[in-house]
């Protein structure tokens, strides 16, 4: 219970101080996430929506695939990226291995089969009640995808804050890639997973707070604007 | 084409980096140990100040960060297990090592003690109890520098600690810390780095029970990365990094770091081997 309310204590103090170390680290894993997000959004959600629509041989085994991709466990994701990377590997010439850019290849990796199942979920089931409506227009599945993605925008939005809150509380993947090194790759995750091995389980816990924190605020900011635009729309 | 604009669009997404990231830098492969001990938040930012260059570390076990190097994507490693450094060397993946500081290991364990070892000045002999007891005993078990003194004591001692493995001896392939974690949580005995030691938090029942065998020395080496093998390696960087942590400027800088007064580390560099 000490331990409990010391690590709440320390989560104030982080955020009242403005601890400058801590707010680096925020703001890194903010941008990975953030940049591997609109990563996956651009090729996940058009991948979504084309599978919704089109009908094609081996189409289901692709959505089977992708589901089962969803389940990709991180350090095995993170172990392929390495080894792409590493300068042993294909593409090490990139000189990316243990950079920012190596965590948001991982981190998209891992989320771009999300937005693409969850949003194939979701546009499908937009589509059964469009199609007829769409097709009198004659417009075949690749024109019926931007329209799909526009007018299911809202129920998207829930996809990628599944895909952010995903990409955001990761570790495995991105301590493998990026190394975890102070000022320059350290997120918050890889910090917790430091101050843990450290034994400093209040600052562990206390940096923990500070992140849920963080994206409980992206909820309800997307929330929020979602809101906002469903009744201008409405 | 799509490649180069692929990886310049990675990099300027948001990579534009913090204020501190530099120009000019090595990637420093090196141990949890002087990583945590606080050791390179000491000297690294003197050596950055002194030749502009920045240290970027990844910090592993010493088994890990000789494999970071063999792939090349180190520029220098700063490890500690004198064999596997020699072995590195031989394959070709570096060199020459040059050894830089030491400290030492110490016996950790429950402040119950079942073993009855505390206070024992020969290691061995507390290892052979530890073993006759069947007492809880963490192992890293990750190929960390650690991990290879750890089996080098027990082959001295004459026992083979892998016949009571899931039993007394419970190897868990972690860190220095979460090995220490571990024996916190199960009242086992185990064997660690005393700077990691000293800065560990979370001991509940741990305490320091044995040190100060000859045997428990525990040496570090530098060695940079052949770029023969591995043309992106940043020789003259490197070799910066070298000249320095083995010359003056850094043996002191080594010699300046303390916790609570208690000098760390202690540099004694010598010529290439």
């Amino acid at each position: 219970m000490q331990d409990l309310g010391s690590a709440f204590m320390a989560a104030i103090a982080l955020v009242r101080d403005g601890d400058a170390g801590m707010l680096a680290i925020l703001g890194l894993s903010l941008r990975v996430s953030l940049a591997a997000l609109g990563i996956a959004a651009v090729v996940g959600l058009p991948l979504g929506a084309l599978l919704a629509v089109a009908r094609f041989p081996g189409r289901r085994a692709v959505v089977v695939a992708l589901n089962a991709l969803m389940g990709l466990p991180p350090v095995v994701a993170g172990l392929l990226i390495y080894l792409l990377l590493s300068r042993s590997g294909p593409l090490g010439h990139w000189g990316l291995l243990f950079t920012p850019g190596a965590m948001v290849i991982a981190q998209a990796v891992l989320i771009t089969p999300i937005l693409a199942a969850l949003s194939r979920g979701v546009l499908e089931a937009l589509w059964e009640e469009y199609a007829e409506a769409l097709r009198s227009f004659g417009a075949g599945p690749w024109r019926a995808v931007p329209t799909l993605l526009w007018d299911g925008r809202f129920a998207l939005l829930t996809v990628l804050l599944a895909g952010f809150g995903r990409a955001s509380a990761e570790v495995g993947a991105v301590i493998l890639v990026g190394g975890n090194i102070e000022g320059f790759t350290r997120t918050m995750t890889t910090a917790i997973a430091l101050e843990t091995s450290k034994g400093d389980l209040p600052l562990a816990l206390a940096l923990g707070l500070v992140l849920m924190v963080i994206v409980l605020g992206v909820n309800a900011l997307a929330q929020g604007l979602r809101d906002v635009a469903l009744r201008r729309a409405g | 084409m799509v490649r180069r604009h692929l990886r310049r669009g990675l990099l300027l997404a948001g990579f534009a980096l913090p204020a501190a990231a530099q120009e000019r830098f090595i990637t420093l492969a090196s141990t949890t140990s002087t990583e945590q001990s606080g050791l390179f938040g000491h000297i690294l930012p003197i050596f950055t100040r002194d030749t502009g260059i920045g240290v970027r570390v990844v910090a592993l076990g010493t088994g890990q960060a000789l494999d970071v190097g063999r792939r090349g994507d180190a520029d220098a490693l700063l490890v500690h297990d004198r064999a596997a450094e020699e072995r590195f060397v031989a394959e070709g993946h570096g060199g020459p090592r040059r050894q830089v500081m030491y400290n030492d290991f110490v016996l950790i364990g429950p402040a119950a003690d079942p073993a009855g070892i505390a206070g024992m000045r020969d290691v061995g002999e507390a290892l052979r109890q530890i073993a006759a007891r069947r007492a809880p005993f963490v192992s890293r078990g990750d190929r960390s520098g650690t991990h290879a003194a750890e089996l080098r004591l027990w082959q001295e001692a004459g026992i083979d600690p892998v016949r009571g493995r899931g039993q007394w001896y419970r190897e868990i392939g972690q860190g220095m810390g979460p090995a220490l974690n571990t024996a916190a949580a199960q009242e086992a005995y185990l064997l660690s780095d005393r700077g990691t030691w000293l800065a560990f938090r979370n001991r509940q029942a741990l305490k320091l029970l044995v040190e100060g065998d000859a045997r428990l020395l525990n040496q570090y080496g530098v060695l940079a990365v052949s770029p023969q093998r591995h043309p992106g390696v940043k020789v003259k960087e490197a070799q910066a990094f070298i000249d320095w942590i083995t010359g003056a400027a850094g043996q002191a800088a080594i010699a300046g770091y303390r916790i609570n007064g208690e000098q760390l580390f202690f540099p004694n560099a010598a010529p290439p081997n």
